[in-house]
């Protein structure tokens, strides 16, 4: 076995936590790609703007990650205060036990079930950006409602609630809030779901959390299932929000791979596959080592974070004929990690295949001129957030 | 080929039914893998192997050598 540097060693440098290029914020840093080509694994300082400076063992390979987010040996990062409800805050046994509450609701089948109201919510959010004009901004009025919206079906958010609920997750969880404005609008979040679980007690509805409420209602508290509320919001809106963003400015900067999915619906699932791969936007899923544990022959040792790079893993299974570095809608569906791997694997993602298979052909249809109201080198990205995306992106057509 | 899989170990995310729709589906009560065609047809062998390496849970065996059933008719989707 390689010796390995201590945690802390003088050749420790930092990778921003994101791993994105600064010149292409799709593209992994340089140093991600070195580390991809040394057998050795690298020990890196990881700042983060949340959790202050760490020190982890970095794994970039496809293989590697895999086989790291699917090791029983690790468990969650403890990035997260503990959420009651959270799937993110659970390991082992009791994780299973609470996922398998929830697997029921997120089935390939259930995802095609909601395709009709995913099609009305996607075609409310293209009324309002043709209404808005040329000018619109799709990130509020097209990528940001949609997850909401569909949210708020999962939840059983009543019609009349919905205003306010949107606006309260935009508040929430917009990071150029001041702290203090982020921390009361979660308040209140927290607090909404928490009424709406004690409907759901009262007369269950035919959604998600009703569903959970009616069959496992027994064995969940009020604050765990307030939680798996909050959990669902916070999982599955900035990721499918950013997600959006991101794939439209990408296409705008290929105008021929847009024409692609516009034109040729047969394009569609593998669009949404090769997007999903490229932007791979939630690129942080921090571990830390319950035990001693191996990666191929090299020890990782108990209590040392890990911080596997999807953005990474991404694109190291290219070859002579697939360029992973490039983007091609067209090509077979590569395979990616940008749903992570293991137990913790994303819960959500057929549903979320299900809106980008939807909403972006929409999109495109729609606004057959579309393209960015500004140069398209201005747009300014969030490499540094959790969940990599665009901030704002003004449209005409 | 013949196809095994634990299912105590799924973790229901439904890669399988994603990929091999006519072979894999999910039960309707915790989303758990069901084998609608434990012998597939070769048609299907290259979405059963799409299917089996990416579960992430790795409970799809596949048996390769097996023969399929005698008198097989290849499913139509
Ligand atoms: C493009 C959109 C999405 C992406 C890229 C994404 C990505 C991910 C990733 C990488 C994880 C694993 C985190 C880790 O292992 O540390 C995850 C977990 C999760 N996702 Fe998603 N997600 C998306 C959409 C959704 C949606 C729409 C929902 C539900 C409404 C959702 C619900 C969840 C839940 C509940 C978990 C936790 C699962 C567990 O810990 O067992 N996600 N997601
Ligand atoms: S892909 Fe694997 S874990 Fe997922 S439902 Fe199928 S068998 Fe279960």
């Amino acid at each position: 076995m390689p010796p390995l540097a201590a945690p802390g060693a003088d050749h420790v440098q930092p990778v921003p936590i994101g791993g994105r290029a600064a010149q292409c914020p799709f593209a992994p840093v340089a140093e991600l790609y070195d580390t991809q080509k040394e057998d050795e694994l690298s020990r890196v300082k990881v700042p983060s703007p949340m959790l202050g400076e760490f020190d982890a063992v970095l794994v970039t390979r496809y293989d590697d990650v895999k086989d790291v987010l699917a090791d029983e040996g690790l468990r969650m990062g403890g990035s997260m205060p503990y959420q009651p409800g959270n799937l993110l805050s659970y390991d082992g046994p009791e994780h299973t036990r609470l996922r398998r509450m929830l697997t029921a609701s997120f089935t390939t089948k259930r995802a095609r079930e909601l395709r009709p109201g995913i099609e009305a919510v996607v075609a409310s959010s293209l009324d309002a950006v043709e209404e808005a004009g040329p000018g619109a901004d799709l990130v509020q009025l097209f990528s940001t409602p949609i997850p909401t919206l569909v949210i708020c079906e999962l939840l059983g958010v009543p019609y009349t609630d919905r205003e306010g609920f949107q606006r309260r997750t935009a508040l929430a969880l917009d990071f150029t809030q001041s702290r203090e404005v982020q921390m009361e609008k979660a308040a209140e979040m927290m607090a909404y779901m928490a009424q709406l679980v004690a409907r759901h007690r009262e007369n269950a509805g035919d959604n998600v959390l009703g569903r959970v409420v009616r069959e496992y209602g027994d064995q969940l508290s009020d604050e765990e299932l307030a939680g798996i509320g909050n959990m669902l919001l916070i999982a599955g809106h900035e990721t499918i929000a950013n997600t959006l963003s991101s794939s439209i400015a990408l296409l705008l900067q290929h105008p021929e791979q847009l024409a692609a999915v516009r034109d040729d619906p047969s394009v569609t699932d593998s669009a949404v596959e090769e997007l999903l791969r490229y932007i791979a936007p939630a690129t942080i899923l921090p571990r830390q080592a319950a035990g001693d544990i191996c990666v191929r022959d090299q020890e990782i040792h108990k209590g040392e974070h890990v911080v596997p790079s999807v953005l990474a893993a991404n694109r190291d299974l290219g070859t002579a004929d697939q360029d992973l570095d490039s983007l091609d809608v067209r090509r077979p569906a590569q395979r990616h990690l940008t749903f992570g791997f293991g137990p913790h694997q994303c819960l959500g993602q057929q549903l979320a295949r299900m809106e980008l298979r939807v909403a972006l052909p929409a999109l495109f249809t729609r606004f057959p001129t579309l393209r960015s109201a500004v140069p398209l080198d201005d747009l300014e990205y969030r490499t540094n957030a959790l969940v990599f995306g665009v901030n704002a992106l003004p449209v005409t057509w | 080929m013949k196809i095994e899989v634990d299912d105590t170990r799924c973790f229901a995310v439904g890669n399988c039914a994603l990929h091999a729709p006519a072979v894999f589906d999910q039960n309707d009560e915790d989303g758990r893998v069901v084998v609608l065609d434990p012998a597939p047809s070769e048609q299907q062998y290259a979405q059963v192997r799409e299917a089996a390496s990416r579960c992430p849970a790795a409970v799809i065996v596949l048996h390769e050598d097996a023969p399929d059933r005698p008198g097989t008719i290849p499913r139509e989707e």
